[in-house]
């Protein structure tokens, strides 16, 4: 494979390493999504058993099947491995698989860099998953790895650090891939505005990347110099300040919100004009959102640390400037609506999944404008509200538009048909078991209930009860997807290479299954 | 484009990245000094300053008192007087006077020193925090003694009231000094 510089010609030796071999030397952006997909799904599976274990720890009040230590281990790990082991490294996964396909491209820009930057993920979720096992156990100090808890853990902190570092390093050459794969790779006559949806939004999503996973690493390994170096940025011991953290991290932590859900609104523009059979509406201006919701997204860190003693006006302008974002995203929503307006719609899997992501999603949305106003946010910061709001986004938002995406191009990744009714009942019993679980929790904490809490007072017990049995209806619902995507690989009715009607783009005109190679020579776009 | 050219296209597009990542990196460092600078700006966490220069806020700088000292005996044969006449003071402001006694004859003696103010409306004003006078006093044969006063004028002072004498008068302890000398020898 020597013979390859930067997969340039790649995959014209022809001996292929069969075997375990084959997925751990491979440059072929088709293998290399797919890994991500698994691993991804691995993943979300074990953040899953988390989620479930913490539901029935809460079914009812008082302490049944966790202790209180274990059970903020788990609600830390729950958060990571869903955000930096599920969510990110789907997307990357759908990013290697599709990107190529739409623009016309043989494969990433850098093939084997993108090999690295799959196999960075394993070591990583290893060392975050192993970090339960060590004295002390896992990480407790919440997602946000907020000191001055993360500067007090046992060595499960070191390892959890040590994972976003990998993972982080992962993530920064999987984008730098994308930025160039999309700006350098694109088929002849395919200008950027005629590129699908889906590639501006992921081109836009790599570039937060590329701005923030950078600070995110410094503030762990700040956070590890304060532990083991003798350093004070956020040891109030020595001078530092714990504060400091919380704005260096959401500096991160906000564009990493739009990290996980602007690739999403890429998919669900993908789907609705397919299912609709009309364009997409308002192409430019969805290009323009994006674009605006991504600036935006760094100027509206500290809408998260409304109640650390903020100045009034530094309360008015976070508040108004997250109010902001609502403008773009619903010029977004708006455009979901009007491509189905007067449509010949269908309701497969991916559109019933694309419909539920607006519907939901919005919800979410609405929920996050009312924790934007400033005086609301202080009554209900750290309240369940606040996780019911993050949950409809991040669940309702991120993970439905997947299965959305998943079911949409299934046919193109197997060459098989996925079970119809299969994928329905997937989402019909995600969607009523995700809202049976989540919808409590507005009530919750409007109520006052604090989040990452193991016990809780009585009062809170029926709506904790019916979220549990939410929780586990969700957690096996999850089941009939890997059921039915096993299914489809190992066989089914023969997919067209153009399975939707109403479907346009590149990657449909190759044959499905999609060949190992694709677009050696590049397609003339008109 | 030749493959070639663009490969080195590539290749310059993903230094130019990876240099903005390296940069970002060392932005979440400097974000330190920087939120430092403005909190200091600002100053909405000054975490190492004092927020005001030490001061005692109930001296009242605007008026300005004369305390004036005296010292008696009575029918005692000691030398008695303050190491100053007066003092030029703020209400509010700590003073400390020292007083020097002193026995003049063979024997051991205990005295007490009783004050008196003048006016007398100034007696609750002055308010004592040491004293020779909250103890009894033994001097030895020609013992010499200096011997402090410190006390504070409450604020809250008559305005009318621009001097305070402050009067000191030893008494002898009589059939005292047997015990206190005893006491002292053992």
């Amino acid at each position: 494979m020597s013979a390859i510089p930067h997969g340039l010609e790649h995959g014209h030796d022809h001996h292929h390493p069969s075997g375990l071999m084959r997925w751990i030397q491979t440059t072929n952006h088709k293998d290399i999504g797919t890994m991500y997909l698994i691993f991804s799904f691995i993943m979300f599976l074990s953040g899953g058993v988390m989620a479930l274990t913490i539901r029935a720890e809460l079914f009812q009040p008082g302490l049944q099947v966790v202790q209180p230590e274990f059970f903020n281990q788990l609600t830390t790990m729950h958060g990571l491995v869903m955000v930096f082991g599920a969510i990110m490294p789907a997307f990357v996964g759908f990013a290697n698989w599709q990107i190529p396909l739409m623009i016309g491209a043989s494969d990433m820009a850098f093939a084997r860099m993108n090999n690295w930057s799959f196999w960075l993920l394993p070591p990583a979720a290893i060392l975050l998953v192993g970090s339960f096992f060590v004295p002390g156990g896992a990480s407790a100090a919440g997602w946000t790895l907020y000191a001055p808890l993360s500067i007090q853990m046992g060595m499960g902190m070191d390892m959890a650090i040590f994972a976003i570092h990998i993972m982080g390093i992962s993530s920064i050459m999987g984008a730098i891939n994308i930025v160039v794969t999309v700006l350098n790779m694109r088929a002849p006559g395919m200008t950027l505005m005629k590129m699908p949806l889906f590639c501006w939004t992921w081109l836009i999503t790599a570039y937060l990347l590329i701005a923030v996973m950078p600070v995110l690493a410094g503030a762990v390994t700040m956070i590890l110099t304060d532990r083991h170096f003798g350093t004070s940025f956020f040891n109030a011991a020595g001078g530092g300040d714990p504060v400091l953290y919380q704005h260096v991290f959401w500096f991160f932590g906000h564009p990493e919100v739009y990290i996980m859900i602007l690739p999403a609104f890429g998919i669900v523009s993908q789907v609705i004009p397919t299912f609709a059979r009309k364009p997409l509406f308002g192409y430019a201006s969805m290009v323009y959102a994006t674009a605006s919701i991504a600036i935006l997204s760094f100027m509206v860190w500290a809408h998260h640390m409304f109640t650390t003693g903020m100045p009034a006006t530094g309360q008015l302008f976070f508040m108004y400037a997250t109010m902001l974002i609502a403008v773009p995203t619903g010029v977004k929503v708006f455009n979901w609506v009007a491509t189905m307006w007067r449509g010949s719609m269908t309701f497969e899997a991916p559109m019933l999944f694309s419909v539920g992501f607006l519907f939901v999603f919005t919800m979410g949305g609405f929920t996050g404008l009312i924790c934007a106003i400033a005086p609301i946010d202080i009554q209900i910061q750290d309240t369940y509200y606040v996780v019911a709001h993050f949950h409809y986004v991040l669940v309702a938002g991120s993970l439905f538009a997947l299965f959305s995406g998943a079911y949409y191009w299934l046919p193109k990744w197997t060459g098989h048909m996925y079970d119809e009714r299969l994928g329905k009942l997937h989402f019909w019993c995600s969607i009523i078991f995700f809202n049976i679980t989540f919808f409590p929790m507005h009530f919750l904490g409007l109520a006052g209930m604090p989040r990452r809490i193991p016990d809780y007072n009585p009062m809170f017990a029926d709506f904790n009860a019916i979220a549990t049995i939410g929780a586990f209806g969700f957690g096996l619902s999850q089941l009939i997807f890997l059921f039915t995507v096993i299914k489809c690989v190992r066989g089914g009715e023969k997919a067209a290479a153009k399975p939707w009607d109403g479907a346009e783009g590149l990657e449909w005109t190759v044959p499905s299954p999609a060949p190992y190679h694709t677009f050696e020579e590049p397609p003339q776009v008109k | 484009m030749s493959s070639l050219q663009r490969a080195s296209e590539n290749r310059r597009l993903l230094l130019r990245l990876a240099v903005a990542a390296v940069a970002m990196f060392g932005f979440g460092f400097l974000l330190v000094p920087f939120y430092n600078t403005i909190c200091e700006v600002t100053g909405i966490n000054r975490l190492m300053k004092a927020d005001a220069q030490a001061a005692n806020s109930q001296v009242d700088a605007s008026r300005t008192l004369t305390v004036e000292f005296d010292a008696n005996t009575h029918a005692l044969p000691w030398r008695f007087s303050p190491q100053q006449s007066s003092v030029s003071t703020h209400p509010g402001e700590l003073v400390r006077v020292d007083y020097v006694l002193e026995n003049t004859t063979d024997k051991t003696v205990v005295g007490q020193a009783i004050p008196s103010y003048g006016p007398r409306v100034a007696a609750q004003y002055v308010k004592k925090l040491e004293c020779f006078c909250f103890q009894q006093q033994t001097l030895a044969p020609h013992e010499r003694r200096v011997m402090p006063v410190v006390f504070v004028v409450d604020a809250a002072l008559p305005a009318e009231v621009n001097t305070v004498t402050l009067s000191y008068t030893f008494f002898e302890v009589e059939g005292a000094a047997p015990v206190a000398a005893a006491g002292r020898a053992g």
